[in-house]
């Protein structure tokens, strides 16, 4: 039908012009947008090809996105006290991904006060306390220094602190394991700014404050700063996002993610901890004896399987599956990581995906042949230091179950027959 | 060479030496553009307390004052007489870290009173933090440390009398750095 034909058959609905709504309907079904310019024959090739064949795409976007087909998005849990007014976290959904690099805007957050809206040239940090010189950089001076670039893991210490509950709970990967993330970090090493104000002999501590409304502040040991600490400017190549502390935040290599400081500001050198909200109420493990642990900030080696995971469906019995996951220590590199495939009775050495970078998300994986019959799928880290991940049973005896934070022991997930995945205690 | 031109050489050679070194030493690696940093620079963005009161302002506060601002600012959060609604408990707790439902509050677990008082002043009302003054923030110190049973009714509480001010978990926090104590290994 022709764009003359179309217009004939449809009566106008109204003075002046207006035509029937269908029109456009009718156009496309006659062959697409084309159809009004260009002629329809009566048998083109592409006829059983998909549309998107059939017309030229869209023009390239000044910011990617993904695919409009793919949903994926990080699970954001209100906080306290404001629910949705404030969006507290946001946990990364590695239910969905895959490598080691988590993209920048499934990063997890934790945001205490909410993200500031920071206008970079008002914006500096100071450094100030036991030092010779008191300095003051902008954003922009730190831009002439030179430049490292580290990629490391960022866990909360809060990560998994559902799994503390005496049930396991029903919940995706994200829910259980999503306040950890990979990334590449660029910025200026922390010991170089010292060095530049000079830091006198009785500095042990430093006291990073942030520039957000709540000022997050947390102590760092002298000889963690002076030995890999430093300011990331950069995530994955471009200025580090809002959530993530832009315009810069403090980066404390395999120490539990809230001491590397977002919206940083200011670094107060003393000779001792200021003992803030966020290391003494908060961040601390309260034990049996009701001593709580604090400063526990090397984060300890941890893993976990993200496929086959919570909810999914195996579709077929007797085949081969890929077993992968994630591995990660505070302390250094993941030297082993093993999988067991009856609850922990026996265990197979799984393929590391190189190169296996410290204080970095290392993916691990493993054939497994799944005969239909019910399974109990476990994987186990050890780190170069030949720290091995704890069973549930050995952490909640040594510490308890009000601990709170830094759960890090084996997770287990069940296969029933039908395939089904689910998060159990084994 | 005579004994003279050689010490003279020794000497030439030490100075150049030290000029050298002292050269790479000063940071001729990166361009050194850190401003010098004035007390108001500092004062603006240094908020932290220290346990034995170090940068703590002038003022000071009753519990009374203290009772009608949480009134007006925190009740609506923390519950009345701060016994937790949508936030945290403040109140209560004390005698429950050991017993298998632990009540983590300011009067029960937080070792330091000068650092509570930072966090209320840096920090809160949430919505409008530093929007109070410091004789403000003392007196909502002091209503919560007295609904705590921690301070006799009436005390004055500044910069001097909060760091001498004895939280009952004064020593409830173990040091897992750089290890975790063996007690509570695994």
């Amino acid at each position: 039908m022709s764009e003359r034909d179309l217009m004939d058959s449809l009566p106008p609905v109204a003075a002046n012009g207006l035509l029937d709504r269908r029109l456009f309907m009718k156009s496309i079904a006659a062959g697409g947008v084309g159809a009004l310019t260009v002629p329809v024959l009566a048998d083109p090739v592409g006829k059983d090809q998909p549309s998107w064949l059939l017309a030229p795409g869209q023009g390239a976007q000044g910011y990617g996105t993904p695919s409009r087909h793919e949903q994926l998005v990080r699970w954001i849990k209100p906080q306290w006290p404001l629910g949705a007014t404030i969006q507290g976290l946001a946990f990364t959904p590695h239910q969905g991904l895959t490598g080691t690099y988590t993209p920048s805007g499934l990063h997890f957050e934790v945001n205490h006060h909410g993200i500031p809206d920071i206008d970079p040239n008002l914006h500096s940090l100071v450094i100030h306390g036991m030092v010779d010189r008191p300095l003051k950089f902008t954003v922009e001076s730190l831009d002439y220094y030179p430049t490292l670039t580290r990629s490391h893991f960022l866990e909360c210490s809060g990560n998994s602190g559902a799994l503390w509950a005496d049930e396991p709970i029903d919940a995706l990967l994200d829910q259980t394991h999503g306040l950890l993330s990979g990334s590449e970090w660029t910025g200026v090493s922390l010991a170089t700014l010292l060095d530049e104000a000079g830091v006198q002999a009785e500095g042990k501590w430093i006291i990073a404050e942030g520039a957000d409304s709540g000022s997050l502040s947390r102590s760092i040991p002298m000889e963690k700063a002076m030995d890999d600490s430093f300011i990331a400017l950069y995530q994955n190549g471009e200025r580090l996002r809002p959530g993530q502390g832009y315009p810069m935040r403090l980066f404390n290599p395999g120490f539990e993610g809230n001491t590397s400081v977002k919206w940083l500001r200011s670094l107060r050198v003393t000779d001792r901890p200021a003992m803030t909200k966020f290391e003494t109420a908060n961040y601390t493990d309260l034990m049996p004896d009701g001593k709580a642990l604090q400063f526990s900030l090397k984060l300890e080696v941890k893993s976990v399987i993200t496929r086959p995971s919570n909810a999914t469906v195996l579709p077929k019995k007797n085949a081969v599956y890929e077993v992968t996951g994630l591995a990660w220590s505070g302390s250094g590199r993941i030297r082993k990581v093993e999988v067991s495939a009856d609850g922990g009775a026996t265990w197979a050495e799984a393929e590391l995906q190189g190169p296996v970078l410290p204080i970095m998300l290392t993916r691990f994986r493993l054939p497994w042949r799944w005969d239909g019959s019910p399974a109990i799928l476990q994987s186990r880290a050890t780190d170069e230091t030949g720290r091995l991940q704890p069973t549930r049973t050995q952490l909640l005896d040594a510490r308890g179950k009000h601990g709170h934070y830094h759960y890090h022991a084996i997770h287990s997930w069940s296969v029933d027959e039908n395939g089904g995945i689910a998060h159990v205690y084994a | 060479m005579k004994t003279e031109e050689s010490l003279m050489y020794m000497r030439n050679w030490i100075l150049f030496l030290t000029i050298a070194l002292t050269t790479c030493v000063d940071g001729a690696d990166t361009p050194e553009l850190g401003q010098p940093a004035s007390e108001a620079d500092i004062e603006q963005v240094f908020w932290s307390v220290f346990p034995d009161g170090e940068n703590l302002p002038a003022g000071s506060g009753l519990a009374v004052d203290g009772k009608a601002l949480f009134n007006i600012y925190c009740i609506a959060c923390h519950g009345i007489e701060g016994a937790g609604l949508t936030a945290v408990a403040l109140v209560g707790g004390q005698g429950s870290l050991a017993t298998d439902t632990p009540l983590k509050t300011i009067g029960s677990y937080r070792p330091y009173a000068p650092t509570i008082f930072k966090y209320i002043r840096r920090s809160m009302p949430y919505i409008a933090p530093m929007s109070l003054s410091n004789d403000d923030y003392y007196a909502v110190t002091a209503y919560l440390l007295e609904l705590n049973g921690i301070l006799e009714p009436g005390s004055v509480v500044n910069a001097e009398t909060l760091p001498k001010v004895r939280m009952p978990n004064r020593d409830g926090f173990v040091n897992a750095y750089p290890k975790v104590p063996r007690k509570y290994d695994y």
